[in-house]
């Protein structure tokens, strides 16, 4: 049956979240900003302490967990996406830097073993705060993940690594300021191009893995994104992601390529969070003016800053309906692969428009930087890029509506 | 809680709509375009699919479904799909029946309702929409007076659909207290209904424009009584705009897409170039996009929840997005797309009548 009710228990939880969000976050947004390289000890230390209790912060480490739904609330993936919007509506950069098992959490657990979920997902349940993180592109290998040049050769008990990777979100983090971990991609036959890709977990600390660089960003400042280097960097054999006979089919491949089905909701929730603080900041401002939005009234009779701003409304709205119900079939154990790329491509446009849209009608209010509003707007532009560029989800959801493979529609 | 899925029984209704309007409705559509004219079989064929009955109490001789925004909406989103002309016209007795439903009171449903549930099509409709470029359904500038008990209207409608043969006409007007609808009977003295309309699209539905000089009704014939709420029909009119965009969009995009297909250009099919594969991937995310705003402004309706800022936005977002799309299916189509035998130039001027279509609350 057709619902947009939330049960109590989310709507509870999505109250907490956003007082998160307003008393932790915001206050320190701005600071965070301009001092990209700096690191918010204080709230990252309290975030590892809410994160360790609850699953707010946006990271399935046990996607396999089936028994984890309860009938009497939300699915956990819908939850989350409800979650992290709030989070990001605060700050998607601090959101981006809270320790948890990230991106490289979600492959181990869409495409690791039951003892590699355990092996290497229980350090995110100590003392310390500790990171998780993924490493996929390359100087030259971004959206077409199949033209990776790093390598991973067996010799004896290990994999030898080799390679350059870049745009690895909490690299630093994972890699060497935590006991976490990166989850690195690589071929164990170049000219199998992609049924020669897999996954390996390089713990932090293995010789051989450096953090070369931690990039200067347009937004998303909290964050860390790190180059990584692996100059023969050997990881033991049962680090490879997935069971015995991944390793001679392309199944690995395909596993990881998975995650982003369920990642791809939670990436487009972020930029709900950011879009909806742009709407929220401009509904405002509206109202403080005095200036009353006539929703019932004729289209052709409303101004244009009224016009401008249902169009942010329904812009958001529409792209948050497309990312529950994302979210709602993973819970539901229905196939995601062409929504989860709706709901990332439309969410991704969406808040880069938004934002932009805002600082347009705050006017020098907007452009100035002791408002957050020109903040949300560099920060929001990363949302069309990562996890999947606009036009890589487009061309993912042109080659299902058509009934095409990566070879029909190149 | 959250839910994204039909029920069983609204998924067969779909599946049902969905069918005919493949089967019944799409092989008319050009011929009825062109001839300006509902094929005069169809009505009978839509009334035994049980459109109108549907929701109307089994007391009163109708099939005893709940009125749902919902399931109407996915009703005209598959009807739509087909034809959003005839669909609108299979739909019209609804003009009297869901207002009846949603704000009536007993006697008026008592009076009423029985007429539109019985064997064969009836005609019913509503007078909301009035030629003026800024005419506003909440405000409209047809005048209801009262005169000794009764009302008196006064005012020109227009785009009033079936007017001609009608059983019943709802009237919306200004009173002193608010925006009213009045059961106006055909063949009142002072009801005048026009030449039928010609549009630019949409061209299938019998329109009419109705005049009304000094047309006496009685107080009883006022929908729900003294001081009604009718916002919520207002509300219910802008989902039902909404889902049968949808469904106009989705016909446009369908066609384009397996035009792309077929057609070569440079060795391959033109949906195997991006620059035409992205158009039809953004179709399908505003498609999307468009029904699920539909869907919950809807659910908002049958919640009872006050939906009038959900149903606009999405009316609006529907309103703009069907004509992108249809304006794209035909650019897909290229010179093709602007010949009359292919049917996408048609869904553009139908897509665009939905920036005009208001005071259709037939969900």
């Amino acid at each position: 049956m057709i619902d947009f009710e939330l049960s109590d228990a989310t709507r509870n939880a999505r109250k907490m979240t956003h007082m998160v969000a307003e008393q932790m976050m915001r206050p320190i947004s701005r600071h965070c900003d301009e001092h990209e390289h700096e690191k918010p000890w204080d709230f990252i230390n309290a975030m590892w302490n809410v994160s360790k209790s609850t699953s707010m912060t946006g990271s399935s480490t046990d996607g396999k967990d089936k028994d984890a739904k309860k009938p009497a609330s939300e699915g956990r993936t819908l939850a989350m996406v409800m979650a992290v919007e709030e989070l990001c509506w605060g700050d998607v950069g601090l959101y981006l830097s809270i320790p948890n098992p990230g991106l490289g959490g979600a492959a181990v657990a869409a495409a690791g073993t039951p003892e590699q979920r355990e092996r290497f997902l229980a350090r995110f349940k100590g003392d310390k705060p500790t990171w998780g993180a993924m490493a996929i592109t390359e100087p030259s290998a971004g959206s077409d993940s199949a033209a990776i040049q790093a390598t991973a050769v067996r010799d004896g008990d290990h994999w030898v690594l080799n390679g350059t990777k870049i745009f690895c979100t909490s690299g630093l983090m994972a890699a060497e300021k935590s006991e976490g971990f990166v989850v690195v991609w690589a071929s164990l036959d170049r000219s199998a191009g992609r049924a020669g890709i897999r996954a390996f977990v390089v713990d932090a600390g293995t010789p051989g893995m450096y953090v070369t660089k931690v990039e200067d960003k347009l937004g998303i400042r909290a964050s860390d994104t790190a180059t990584i280097v692996l100059e023969d960097c050997r990881v033991p054999l049962d680090n490879l992601l997935g069971s015995a006979e991944v390793q001679k089919t392309s199944q690995g491949f395909k596993g990881v390529m998975a995650t982003f089905d369920a990642t791809r909701p939670i990436v487009a929730a972020s930029a709900l969070g950011v879009a909806r603080a742009a709407v929220d900041f401009v509904r405002d401002t509206l109202k403080e003016r005095g200036i009353e939005v006539r929703y019932g009234a004729p289209p052709q009779t409303l101004t244009a800053l009224e016009r401008d701003f249902m169009e942010m409304e329904s812009q958001v709205q529409a792209a948050r309906l497309l990312t529950w119900r994302a979210a709602w079939m993973i819970d539901n154990g229905i196939k995601n692969n062409l929504e989860a790329s709706m709901c990332k491509a439309k969410a991704g446009l969406v808040v880069t428009w938004v934002t932009q849209k805002a600082v347009e009608l705050l006017g020098p209010l907007g452009y100035s930087r002791s408002l957050l509003v020109e903040k949300w707007m560099r920060d929001a532009k990363i949302s069309d890029i990562y996890e999947g560029t606009q036009q890589i989800n487009q061309l993912i959801i042109a080659r299902r509506i058509l009934g095409y493979s990566s070879e029909a529609l190149r | 809680m959250v839910n994204f899925s039909p029920s069983e029984e609204q998924e067969l209704l779909r599946q049902t709509l969905s069918d005919f309007a493949r089967e019944v409705l799409r092989p008319q559509l050009r011929t009825s375009d062109e001839q300006n004219a509902m094929p005069p079989d169809l009505p009978a064929k839509g009334w035994e699919l049980g459109l109108v009955q549907e929701s109307i109490p089994e007391a009163l001789g109708g099939f005893g479904g709940t009125r749902s925004a919902v399931t109407g909406a996915l009703m005209l989103e598959e009807l739509a799909y087909g034809s959003a002309a005839l669909g609108f016209h299979l739909m019209a007795p609804r003009l009297v029946t869901v207002p009846l439903l949603v704000a009536g009171t007993e006697s008026q449903r008592a009076e009423w309702l029985p007429k539109f549930a019985g064997a064969e099509f009836v005609a019913g409709t509503a007078a909301v929409v009035e030629p003026r470029w800024d005419f506003d359904a909440a405000h409209p500038a047809t005048r209801a007076e009262r005169s000794n008990g009764d009302w008196i209207l006064n005012g020109e409608k227009c785009f009033s659909p079936l007017a001609n043969r009608a059983e019943v006409i709802l009237v919306y007007a200004s009173t002193p207290d608010g925006l009213a609808a009045f059961l106006v009977e055909r063949g009142a003295k002072g009801l005048t209904v026009g030449e039928r309309e010609q549009n630019m699209g949409l061209k299938a539905l019998d329109t009419f424009p109705v005049k009304l000089d000094g047309v006496r009704v009685p107080a009883a014939a006022r929908l729900g009584g003294d001081g009604a709420n009718l916002q919520p029909l207002l509300d219910a009119s802008r989902v039902a705009s909404a889902a049968a965009a949808v469904g106009v969009g989705r016909a446009a995009f369908d066609y384009a897409r397996e035009y792309a297909k077929e057609r070569k250009a440079f060795g391959v099919a033109i949906a195997q170039k991006q620059a035409i594969a992205f158009m039809l991937s953004n179709m399908a995310i505003e498609i999307d996009s468009m029904r699920l705003l539909a869907w919950e402004a809807a659910w908002r309706l049958d919640k009872g929840l006050p939906a009038t800022r959900e149903a606009a936005l999405a009316r609006q977002y529907a309103a703009d997005q069907v004509l992108k799309i249809a304006d794209n299916a035909l650019q897909v189509l290229g010179g093709h797309g602007y010949i009359r035998d292919h049917l996408v130039e048609l869904f553009l001027r139908d897509a665009r009548g939905f920036a005009v279509i208001d005071g259709v609350a037939i969900v």
